[in-house]
């Protein structure tokens, strides 16, 4: 018995500094002077996107590092979480967040699986949501209500989706087309059944829709099946690590299909390789030639010695979009920064100009993206 | 027909890494009556020692294997000692829920980031995939590579459990382990290699299942573990055979739904066959009422 008591005791200390270890990423907090706004960041900054949750921390902590650390009379102190791109997770730090940092407004997060449920716990508290790039319509809509604290900076799954459908069928003269979703993944899902809507409704035919669970790697089976189908197009509306799996396992079965995917494929993690030949829809590009671009991309790259990603744009994007609201607002009520939010009219982003519509959704523009040589290529812009 | 044939093989591909992994699960609970839940998790780490081993070390891929092995090896036989030899007679509810214990305890200690890191990963096939097409039907050596080292393993073991003196020693403690230790049988030893051959067979699964499918992260371990669980219990709990016969079945039913009903019903199928099998017949597809049990 001796042995398992110490055995019990050492399992407990390693618990505890698994623990311990498991809650960093918090902020140091500044040296107070003036009246203090907290705003919290929510990323999957550890986990299967965790590129998308560094590039959106990056790029906020830029833009706020540009406003000298202030917002009108406010001093900023910003709480940083992460979510592990897993919705329990994400629930549990907004509820940190809002209860226990008491911040006003939050950045985040970035998939839509998490940051449906975030919206449901901060519009019940009265707390400003701004998602960066969750692309799903239930982010701010739920069952026809308006939640009305949540906003976005990026476009929606119908739009991209559509978007997609539509460059398959004029610019890529495809016919048919298969897909492969994840049936748990709100993003997936709304992404494929648009495309399939906008698709079928251009004259296109679907032969194959098939699901898969988010823990599944073995993909042969569906594969080889659509190996003999031979469509035009394999859409894989997934994220970049799945969709490089998938991919790769398609071109071992010998499937010759040009792939197309939605942004979640925009990550320096994406299996260039397996993915050659490729396009996906997008939110903006770092080609695009309007001169805000090219200085947004000299300013990040000088900063983090990478080309800034969608990602980090829109969360750049969104960080400036809350700021300018909050100094318009002139409080840090949440109530009055979510009513400068919505009459936001023209605001001048990176990815666009952006207002929002009465959903909270901003009006602007899509890029398509090619991956070509091992990089991404600019290939066009679809005005909605 | 070629389509059929190709599925099939996928079938037997995905069947044999499931074998792997059942023969573990079906060797310790047929001598101390523990499932032990932290077996699928020893197969992640044995998936991720030999990523390490041919992308980070540099080793050729056997080698790497090699290594995974012995790792998995230390490690099944740590766990047993520091968390089940304990509990060896308590009531067995208690050694059930301390598996299931140690099984997250590996997983959320491993996705710490100065062990494994949470992330996925890709990984790099050690050697360029080649395609053999036999009458119409695609086999890749990946395929063959499974599949020759799923039965390479499952006749050793067969041999080292009915020729060698390790082997009647486990024989002998799955029917009693009082009379056995009456007889001269070292029981701490015998269970503590049962582990460790276990947990070695694991890792071969898992570093295999990381060449298939190549990408890995630290819950991995989860879905295959039940996987090849329900298929030791399918085979009938406690028989080599039966674990075997029931990974290629599991693979093979997963499979099949995919490609000739549908991919949503997959998981769905593959445990409705466990629940018929269990109702017709309790002991499994190869149980006696009184089986001689490994």
């Amino acid at each position: 018995m001796r042995v398992s008591k110490w055995v019990a005791l050492l399992t407990v200390i390693l618990f505890s500094l698994s623990i311990i270890a498991g809650c960093g990423g918090g902020q140091a907090p500044p040296p107070a002077a003036a009246e203090e706004i907290k705003i919290g960041l929510i990323a999957p900054l550890t986990g299967d996107v965790k590129t998308f949750g560094e590039s959106v921390k990056n790029a906020f902590e830029l833009a706020i590092e540009e406003s000298g650390n202030k917002v009108g009379d406010f001093n900023i102190k910003y709480v940083i979480a992460d979510d592990r791109n897993v919705a329990t997770e994400a629930v549990n730090v907004a509820d940190k967040l809002i209860t226990q940092d008491k911040v006003s407004a939050i950045v985040g997060s970035v998939t839509s699986s998490c940051t449906i449920p975030i919206s449901e716990v901060a519009q019940a508290a009265g707390v400003v949501v701004i998602s960066p790039t969750a692309t799903n319509p239930k982010v701010t809509v739920d069952a026809g209500n308006r939640k009305d604290f949540i906003f976005r900076a990026c476009f929606i799954d119908p739009f991209q989706g559509t978007v997609a459908a539509r460059f398959a069928l004029d610019e890529l003269g495809a016919k048919t087309a298969a897909v492969l979703f994840d049936q748990g993944n709100d993003y997936t899902i709304g992404l494929k059944d648009f495309f399939k809507e906008a698709f079928v409704a251009g004259g296109g035919t679907m032969l194959a829709e098939e699901a898969y669970a988010k823990t599944d790697t073995d993909f042969s089976a569906v594969l080889t099946r659509i190996a003999q189908l031979k469509p035009d197009i394999l859409f894989l509306p997934d994220y970049y690590q799945k969709a490089s799996l998938i991919g790769k396992q398609a071109r071992d079965k010998g499937i010759t299909a040009v792939f197309l995917g939605g942004d979640g494929w925009d990550s320096p993690d994406l299996d260039f390789a397996a993915m050659e030949g490729g396009y996906f829809t997008n939110h903006y590009s770092p080609e695009d030639p309007r001169p805000v671009v090219a200085e947004w991309v000299a300013k990040y790259t000088a900063k983090y010695g990478q080309t800034p990603d969608a990602l980090a744009t829109l969360a750049y994007d969104a960080t400036n979009l809350l700021l300018a609201a909050i100094e318009k607002a002139g409080s840090k009520d949440p109530a009055a920064i979510r009513d400068a939010m919505a009459a936001t009219d023209g605001f001048q982003a990176v990815s666009g100009s952006i207002s929002f519509d009465e959903n909270g959704n901003p009006i602007k523009s899509a890029a398509i993206l090619q991956v070509k040589d091992g990089a991404q290529k600019f290939v066009t812009i679809v005005d909605p | 027909m070629e389509y059929f044939l190709e599925q099939v093989i996928n079938g037997l591909q995905l069947g044999m890494v499931y074998a792997l992994i059942a023969l573990g699960y079906t060797m310790v609970y047929g001598i101390v009556r523990l499932i032990n839940f932290a077996h699928g998790d020893v197969f992640m780490v044995g998936a991720f020692i030999g990523y390490f081993g041919f992308t980070n070390w540099n080793m050729p891929w056997p080698l790497a294997i090699v290594v995974a092995m012995i790792i998995c090896a230390a490690l099944g036989m740590t766990i047993e000692r520091l968390a089940y030899r304990p509990l060896r007679y308590a009531p067995r509810i208690m050694a059930l829920i301390a598996a299931i214990g140690v099984s997250f305890f590996i997983e959320y200690f491993c996705s710490l980031k100065f062990m494994f890191g949470p992330n996925y990963r890709v990984v790099q096939r050690p050697f360029e995939e080649v395609y053999w097409s036999i009458g119409g039907v695609t086999i890749s050596n990946i395929q063959v590579l499974i599949f020759v080292t799923a039965v390479i393993m499952l006749i050793g073991l067969q041999y080292l459990v009915y020729r060698t003196k390790l082997g009647a020693a486990m024989r002998t403690l799955s029917f009693d382990h009082d009379t056995a230790r009456l007889m001269g049988v070292n029981v701490d030893r015998t269970i503590s290699l049962t582990f460790g051959i276990g947990a070695a067979l694991a890792a071969v699964g898992g570093v295999l299942y990381a060449i298939a499918y190549p990408q890995i992260f630290t819950f991995m371990g989860i879905m295959p573990g039940l996987k090849a669980f329900t298929a030791a219990v399918l085979g009938g709990i406690g028989l080599i055979p039966g674990a075997m016969l029931g990974a290629l079945i599991m693979g093979q039913a997963e499979v099949m739904t995919a490609a000739f009903i549908s991919s949503q019903l997959r998981d769905m199928i593959a445990f409705s066959i466990l629940i018929l099998v269990l109702l017709i017949k309790p002991t499994g597809i190869l149980g006696k009422t009184q089986p001689e049990k490994v």
